[in-house]
């Protein structure tokens, strides 16, 4: 910093310090550095409990009763442990979760598959790689509401795209199927979507792993005549695994609470074949407004995300360990 | 002369360290993600939640533990 910049800053300091009333700076004075620190975290803290602990200490609380929120003078009984128990016995829910393990599963596995591929090419540095890079980033910009208002014209049987290049790959009429319509198609068209949308930030990870690894190592697997391959299995991928494994987390995090993408693309339908578990929530909590019902279920979800962050966040000091 | 590169034995009994018991609680969230969302058996479904909050609850506790 400049003497002269420093001196305009040292005024200007001054001068605020003139317009403070004396007795609120005589206050300020009389308080340790502990306690401004405090005082200058406490709005944030303040906000955090308000739309954070607050409403996740009400829901705990509901979710041991039988309130409805469309029956707010129905008189409210504490039933204990009986939504859990309802919930964990119901196999309605059961199968929303196996269509969420579907989603969460099938998106994991190809979404590493092509960020890593993706990262993999990317990273040889060709010609106009970094034009190619942005133009792989572009999905993942997009807004959600946007990918599932866009995708379900794509999937139309008679005016979209996707069919058309089904048909022109297979030959197969592209009106003869719908992609979201059909019982068997539909959980793959969640799959489809999210994978295009979300396969670039795996990339991204994926391509900081790859950059991380020093050149050293394949010079030195160069000169003992490591043929590409075996370099691939011995140098990149154990060291790329952690990041790898930060974004496999993080997807199966992000996509286990996937509402928006599948809500717009398939409302959880035809009938329930994609039905995830924050659909099956929605609709618990604001169609049939079982709310202490649809409160223990949401504990039950964010009792599962807590448990994998704790584990994303461990695989996070490993690899900031590096 | 030779050093010894070993580290020096931990005092604390196997299930008081952190590095052992944060595995075991990381396996046991990862069973019980895996019970929730199985196709095969409702019982295992049923016992998901229990066996979720024990291993986050135990990563909790075992966090503060002793390397």
């Amino acid at each position: 910093m400049t003497d002269q910049s420093s001196t305009r800053m040292n005024t200007a300091a001054d001068g605020v310090a003139k317009l403070t009333p004396e007795p609120l700076a005589r206050r300020m004075r009389s308080l340790s550095d502990r306690a401004i620190a405090w005082l200058f975290i406490s709005p944030t803290i303040i906000l955090l409990l308000a739309i954070n602990i607050f409403p996740l200490i009400w829901t705990i609380q509901l979710s041991f009763t039988n309130y409805a929120a469309n029956r707010p003078n129905r008189p409210v009984k504490d039933i204990g442990l009986r939504n859990y128990e309802r919930i964990l016995n119901d196999t309605d829910i059961w199968l929303a979760m196996q269509a969420t393990a579907h989603f969460v599963i099938w998106t994991i596995v190809l979404q590493t598959l092509i960020g890593f591929t993706l990262a993999y090419l990317i990273d040889r540095k060709f010609r106009g790689h970094a034009f190619w890079t942005t133009l792989i980033l572009l999905p993942m910009m997009l807004s959600p509401a946007v990918v599932g208002n866009f995708w379900r014209f794509l999937y139309q049987p008679q005016i979209g795209l996707f069919n058309y290049i089904i048909s022109f790959f297979t030959g197969i009429p592209p009106s003869s199927f719908v992609m979201t319509g059909s019982v068997n198609l539909a959980p793959w068209s969640i799959v489809i979507v999210d994978t295009w949308m979300w396969s670039p930030y795996v990339m991204l990870i994926c391509l900081a792993g790859l950059r991380s690894i020093p050149d050293y190592l394949y010079e030195a697997a160069e000169v003992d005549r490591a043929s590409p391959w075996r370099q691939f299995w011995s140098i990149t991928l154990p060291l790329a695994m952690p990041f790898i494994m930060l974004a496999v987390l993080f997807r199966g995090i992000e996509n286990f609470k996937m509402f928006d993408m599948v809500n717009l693309l398939t409302g959880g339908g035809p009938g329930s074949t994609t039905e995830v578990a924050s659909i099956t929530l929605k609709r618990e909590a604001f169609e049939k407004w079982r709310t202490g019902y649809s409160s223990a279920f949401a504990i039950i979800l964010f009792v599962t995300v807590f448990g994998l962050a704790n584990i994303y966040v461990k695989a996070l000091n490993r690899v900031k360990q590096r | 002369m030779s050093r010894n590169n070993t580290r020096p034995r931990s005092s604390w009994p196997l299930f008081l360290r952190r590095g052992p018991m944060e595995i075991v609680a990381t396996v046991l969230i990862a069973l019980g993600v895996f019970m929730l969302m199985q196709p095969f058996w409702i019982t295992l479904y049923t016992y998901s939640l229990v066996t979720t909050l024990a291993g986050t609850v135990m990563y909790i506790i075992v966090t503060k533990f002793p390397e």
